[in-house]
């Protein structure tokens, strides 16, 4: 995984930190109490049995019962089961406890210039608790932004690392896509008005708070399912158990209810049912720690599943700079002059590409980068209308821009140039040129490359090409997702020549060339109406019925209120790349509560074969040759039981939270592996702890 | 063990193997309403019984509604048989005037052969007149099988359609079932079973003078017809109460061979319509694939522990496999073979009897029955049975490969999880709640044939084989008993229909499922790592329940035997 996402909260704590582990320890009793228990069906019926065991006992010890030193043991080892599974949870939830107190903070009170209206100078000063969704607030350097909301007018710096942990500021401005401010940051300089658009309690801080600390949390629907699965298979080991005395009985024997008890407890999944919500807290919390913040576990358990990816090219696959790779020159134009013309028509532009096609006119060609001031040139900047740059020296007019708009500048009486469809009206350009200038951009698009034209004077030199460039190691990841079963689809505004030529160069599945919003929705659409489930990322407000589409829309933490609101999740970063690996954590919690469900239930196994014998050796001295284990005595071998069962929760607690690792080696392979370690090893695992166990109390004289 | 007990082993799985495939493609055709080699015969009585009955065949079917018309058809035919019973002394066909049957007797065997058990608290050629046995109890022989076969191709049209609202028409199913499957197989196996010496008649009991001098009734009746329906449709009850060890019943080997076979040959066939009809018949192999698993194991321990012998007998003296309570005719080989057989599927016929078994050997059919008959299984049960074991091992497997689980492109949720649950919960519930209620009663008690652990495995199996739908018995029970026929009778129906209304609804909810596109990160569900998976969660989900009642029975008794106890003297 990349080290740049997994970079962890300077302010988290580690899971041993002292923080954590005692509040965890004061929550394990509190969380005994029955209202909580009842959420969580296995767990809670061990804490009747333990309950119900713990009142015969109390009762044995008045009316002096036999063997109470053992009765005693199993009881309390049984409560221990339950604090072990409470603890399970709270420390998982300790994590997000110190985080959301950490949020709690920068939502302190704040004073809020509440604007008369969205054109008033006036303010009042109101807390910012009492801001309605609709007011205008002025904020000015310095202060904190009191609630969320949307810049209407104004551009300023911001501070958001109370969100982000990011100290570097962030510019939101009004109108496009970074309009969105968050309660809690800090503006440095300039000022903004806002129009909020949180009601109180309900903004991005309230709701992040809340999702860290777990209060939220809903049970996702495998959880859900995979809950009915264990309370059946507690029914089924309910009946086994409770038909045992009268089986006895009929042998002529009676056995010890607290034995009974001993055995019903180990044979239900506890292990599973102890930490499944850990499990789950944990899923969120890693998301937590890539700073993505997923708006319910739903939405991470989708992650899980997804089988398309659409991701936008520039910034995700290509780095956000197109960079200039070579001159391309008409007939009878020299390569240096084409490079000498676009290095002047580039020396002001200051964007990446306009420093690159500087950068090379100088690496080839040792043409000098010259002063604007010297030349006494005049910069005309890129408009929509002309999209078009260049430079204007005295009476030496140069312009690049694309292919279409310099022919169209060149030839004004033809508007816009299709390909190959030669010009009907006399122009600068001859037919012929136009053929080659074409044939030239066709061949730069096909390389996936960018053509530039540049012109001098009313006279086509030739084409600069810029080339994307596809980030290092992007290959390889979606290889990595297509062996997961993810296909990529790349989107780009590009035309289709370009973007085939990235889309193979990048290794991505498919791509959607030239892609205006609705193309997206339309492409998100059909892909679900084949039964897939779709990801994407977005920042835009016209992303916004793409990203409330897909199944996993990830909105940019630098996008608009509106993207925010439409996708289920949001990066904190505006990290696009974080897809993959929020679709390797949505995988890794399914898979870590699959593989300890397997682990529970192959432990039965072991369990039968230490209690079984122990409990029937009185009735049939002969079952004593299923003690395949040789365990030292009947109470010995229930009360090994019943430790191992308990102490393996604590022993899993680093494996739930830390999740069970996802390889993408396809499903087949993966399983086979998961049901080697936690299948097999599920069965001989506790055949081993039992033993140990076993030697040690009898060591110790417990048992 | 022998290398010919192997041989005619093996020649027994490869036979069933063979027929697989073609009887596949064909019952495909038949449930799809596409035509067949027997349409122009059979085409023109289907419509007519549609156009009698006033059903529109290409009417789909809601589950519930598909549901509600089998349990309206199988109350009629309950209630139909009771009635035969209860007024057979009144009715014709009585040639040696049996009484009228009692109500709780009667109670009993309606349910018992409309839920496909077959459990039998009667002597057949003792008790019942040819008109009962032909037309009540043969008759539902059919029904019974029929409406297996329909509910499985039900389940079955929940994988293979997307986003449909119907599961089929039951009425359609049915009739497709009973005339175009059940009904031309029967008629060509009874007429070999003839041809092999086994009676077809309606004439009355035969006195004849044995070489002794001795009067002796041999009792003859319309077997041959019974017997074909009686292995193709695993229903197992017998014409004769010695069943299948009779040798009007089974007279000789060839004969025993082919109904073994006819016994898995429409369940394992239902594997491949399977396969064919989700449009991988790979799927249907590796379903038949965990049951052969699961079927050679068992006849292995089966018949490795009726080889062995009893030490005890040895003990004597007498050397040699176990040998009591067996027909020479087969020896230790095919009454294994037969008893795994008969209990894998749900049967219940036998050819030896089962409670002379060594404590293992009986252990086998107990436990194939314990998992819910699911290998090879009742026809269709057998098939819907292991398709719920399939379900929770696909949550599972899911989970663990990180996606939401799936089965063949269709979502696994909690619905699906629950409904699966539930079916697999019911029977252990009332097996082991049963036998724990009847083991401490005195008057179930009363009917225990042995002492100890094996007075105990006699009560387990009953109720094992009364959930199940298997009707095989560990002979030393006397079961004509109204505390037997009333709680069999009701483990039976527990049995069948808290399995089947499960099963129903998730063939309604996965129907109305999308279908969702197979990629690289899709389990794949026909190789061996599914097959050992599935064997898997089916011995630990499905057998581990029962490990404590196995201890006190079966287990217990095996080790004693095997350090020379007895419990014969008092227990």
């Amino acid at each position: 995984m990349n080290t740049a996402h997994a970079r962890d909260r300077a302010s988290l704590p580690s899971l041993v930190d002292p923080s954590i582990i005692v509040p965890a320890l004061t929550a394990s009793v509190t969380k005994l109490d029955p209202r909580l228990m009842i959420k969580n069906p296995v767990m809670f019926v061990v804490e009747v049995v333990a309950a119900l065991t713990t009142i015969l006992f109390v009762k044995d010890v008045l009316v002096g019962g036999t063997s109470l030193a053992f009765s005693f043991q199993i009881i309390l080892w049984l409560w221990f089961t339950l604090l072990f599974a409470n603890f399970a949870e709270a420390v998982a939830e300790g994590r997000g406890k110190a985080q959301a107190a950490s949020l709690r903070k920068t939502r302190t009170e704040t004073q809020a210039k509440l604007l008369d209206s969205e054109r008033a100078r006036d303010f009042t000063l109101v807390p910012g608790g009492q801001l309605k969704v609709g007011d205008v607030v002025l904020v000015e350097a310095g202060d904190i932004i009191p609630s969320d909301g949307e810049v209407v007018e104004g551009v300023a710096s911001v501070n958001e690392a109370a969100i982000t942990g990011e100290s570097a500021p962030v510019i939101r401005e009004s109108g496009g896509d970074r309009s969105a401010v968050t309660g809690g940051t800090q503006v440095l300089s300039d000022w903004i008005r806002v129009r909020i658009t949180a009601a109180p309690g309900s903004t991005f801080i309230d709701r992040m708070i809340a999702l860290v600390e777990g209060a939220s949390r809903q049970k996702t629907p495998n959880e859900i399912a995979l809950n009915i699965l264990l309370a059946g298979l507690t029914i089924i080991f309910v009946v086994a158990v409770a038909t045992i005395p009268s089986f006895t009985a009929y042998a002529g024997g009676t056995i010890p209810i607290i034995s009974l008890v001993a055995l019903f407890v180990t044979l239900i999944p506890t292990t599973i049912g102890a930490l499944l919500s850990a499990i789950g807290i944990a899923g969120m919390d890693r998301l937590v720690r890539f700073n993505v913040l997923a708006m319910s576990g739903r939405a991470v358990e989708a992650a899980g599943d997804v089988d398309t990816l659409l991701l936008d090219k520039t910034g995700t696959i290509t780095l956000g700079n197109r960079q200039a790779t070579s001159f391309r020159p008409m007939r009878g134009v020299s390569e240096e002059d084409l490079a000498d013309a676009a290095q002047l028509a580039s020396l002001a532009d200051e964007t990446p590409e306009g420093r690159s096609i500087v950068v090379l006119a100088k690496e080839r060609y040792g043409i000098r980068a010259r002063q604007m001031g010297e030349l006494h040139a005049t910069f005309v900047p890129f408009t929509a209308q002309t999209r078009m740059s260049g430079v204007d020296i005295g009476e030496s007019i140069i312009r690049k821009g694309a292919v279409d708009s310099i022919l169209a500048y060149l030839s004004p009486k033809i508007p816009v140039l299709s390909a190959g469809a030669a010009p009907t009206v006399k122009s600068l350009v001859g037919a012929d040129q136009v053929r080659e200038v074409q044939a030239i951009a066709d061949d730069i698009a096909k390389a996936g490359g960018t053509p530039l034209a540049v012109a001098k004077d009313g006279r086509l030199l030739g084409v600069v090409q810029l080339k994307d460039i596809v980030k290092g190691g992007i290959k390889e990841r979606f290889a990595e997702l297509r062996q997961m079963g993810i296909r990529t689809v790349m989107i780009t505004g590009d035309n289709p020549m370009t973007a085939a030529a990235i889309a193979a160069e990048a290794g991505v599945d498919d791509f959607l060339a030239q892609a205006t919003p609705e193309d997206k929705l339309a492409l998100i659409r059909s892909e679900q109406a084949q039964g897939k489930l779709v990801a994407m990322c977005g920042d835009g407000t016209n992303d916004a019925p793409a990203l409330a589409q897909a199944d996993v829309g990830v909105a940019m933490n630098t996008g608009t209120v509106a993207a925010r609101e439409a996708g289920n999740m949001v990066d904190l970063d505006s990290d696009p790349t974080k897809l993959i690996e929020i679709v390797e954590i949505g995988k890794q919690l399914l898979m870590t509560r699959g593989s300890l469900t397997t682990f529970s239930i192959s432990n039965d196994v072991a369990k039968y074969f230490a209690i079984i014998p122990a409990i029937f050796a009185a009735i049939y001295p002969q079952l004593g040759a299923l003690n395949i284990m040789h365990l030292a005595t009947p109470e010995s071998a229930i009360l090994s039981a019943i430790i191992f069962n308990a102490l393996i929760i604590v022993a899993l607690i680093p494996l739930a939270l830390r999740g069970v690792k996802y390889r993408a080696i396809g499903a087949a392979p993966l399983l086979r592996r998961n049901l080697l370690v936690y299948g097999l090893g599920g069965i001989i695992v506790p055949f081993i702890g039992i033993k140990a166990i076993d030697l040690l109390i009898t060591t110790i004289g417990l048992a | 063990m022998t290398i010919n007990g192997w041989v005619q082993i093996l020649v027994f799985c490869a036979l069933v193997a063979a027929i697989v495939s073609p009887l596949g493609w064909y019952m495909t055709r038949v449930f799809a309403g596409e035509k067949t080699f027997l349409s122009p015969l059979l085409r023109p009585v289907e419509s007519g019984l549609y156009k009698l009955a006033g059903i529109d065949e290409r009417e789909e079917q809601h589950w519930l509604t598909y549901a509600l018309a089998m349990l309206a058809f199988n109350l009629t035919g309950f209630l139909v048989l009771y009635g035969l019973q209860r007024f057979q002394a009144a009715l014709p066909y009585n040639p040696m005037e049996m009484a009228n049957v009692a109500p709780d007797l009667s109670f009993n065997t309606a349910v018992s052969f409309v839920t496909n058990t077959n459990w039998q608290n009667y002597g057949g050629e003792s008790t019942m007149s040819y008109l009962v046995q032909m037309v009540g109890l043969t008759v539902q022989n059919f029904l019974s099988a029929a409406t297996g076969i329909a509910l499985a191709i039900a389940l079955v049209r929940g994988f293979s359609r997307a986003s449909a609202k119907g599961i089929g028409n039951f009425w359609a199913d049915m009739t497709r079932a009973v005339l175009y499957v059940l009904l031309p197989l029967c008629i060509v196996l009874a007429v070999v079973y003839v041809a092999r010496g086994v009676p077809q008649t309606l004439g009355a009991s035969v006195d004849v003078t044995t070489l002794e001098g001795g009067k002796q009734t041999i009792a003859v009746g319309p077997v041959a017809s019974q017997l074909a329906i009686k292995m193709l449709g695993t229903n197992g009850g017998g014409f004769f109460n010695a069943n299948s060890a009779h040798p009007f019943e089974n007279p000789d080997a060839l004969v025993n061979l082919i109904q073994m076979i006819s016994i898995f040959a429409i369940g394992a066939g239902l594997t491949n319509v399977f396969g064919r009809m989700v449009g991988d018949q790979r799927q249907g192999w590796a379903i038949l694939g965990a049951m052969a698993f699961l079927f050679l194991a068992g006849v292995s321990v089966a018949y490795w522990a009726e080889a062995g012998g009893n030490p005890l007998v040895h003990a004597l003296g007498v050397e040699g496999g176990n040998m009591e309570g067996k027909e020479v005719r087969f020896g230790t080989a095919m009454s294994a073979l037969f008893a795994v057989v008969t209990t894998a599927a749900s049967c219940g016929a036998v050819n030896a009897m089962l409670s002379s078994f060594m404590p293992l050997g009986g252990m086998i059919p107990l436990i194939n029955m314990e998992l819910g008959e699911i290998v090879i299984g009742g026809v269709g049960a057998g098939l819907y049975g292991m398709l719920l074991f399939v379900i929770v091992t696909m949550f599972v497997a899911g989970l663990m490969v990180g996606r939401t689980p799936e089965y063949l492109g269709k979502k696994i949720e909690a619905k699906e999880v629950k409904m699966a649950i539930l079916a697999i919960l019911s029977l252990p519930v009332v097996m082991l709640g049963f036998t724990a209620i009847a083991v401490v009663t005195p008057t179930a008690l009363s009917s225990i044939g042995n002492p100890g652990p094996h007075g105990f495995a006699e009560v387990l199996y009953a109720y094992v084989s009364g959930a199940a739908n298997n009707g095989s018995a560990f002979g030393s029970l006397s079961g004509n008993t109204p505390w037997y026929n009333l709680t069999l009778g009701a483990a039976m129906l527990i049995g069948r229909f808290f399995v089947i209304i499960p099963a129903m609804a998730i063939a309604g909810s996965m129907a109305a499922k999308k279908r969702l596109p197979v990629s690289a990160g899709t389990f794949p569900t026909h190789g061996g790592l599914f097959i050992g998976l599935l064997v898997g969660v089916i011995l630990i989900v499905g057998g581990l329940t029962f490990f404590p009642a196995l201890a006190l029975g079966p287990i217990v008794e095996h080790l004693s035997v095997i350090a020379g106890q007895s419990f014969a003297a008092g227990g």
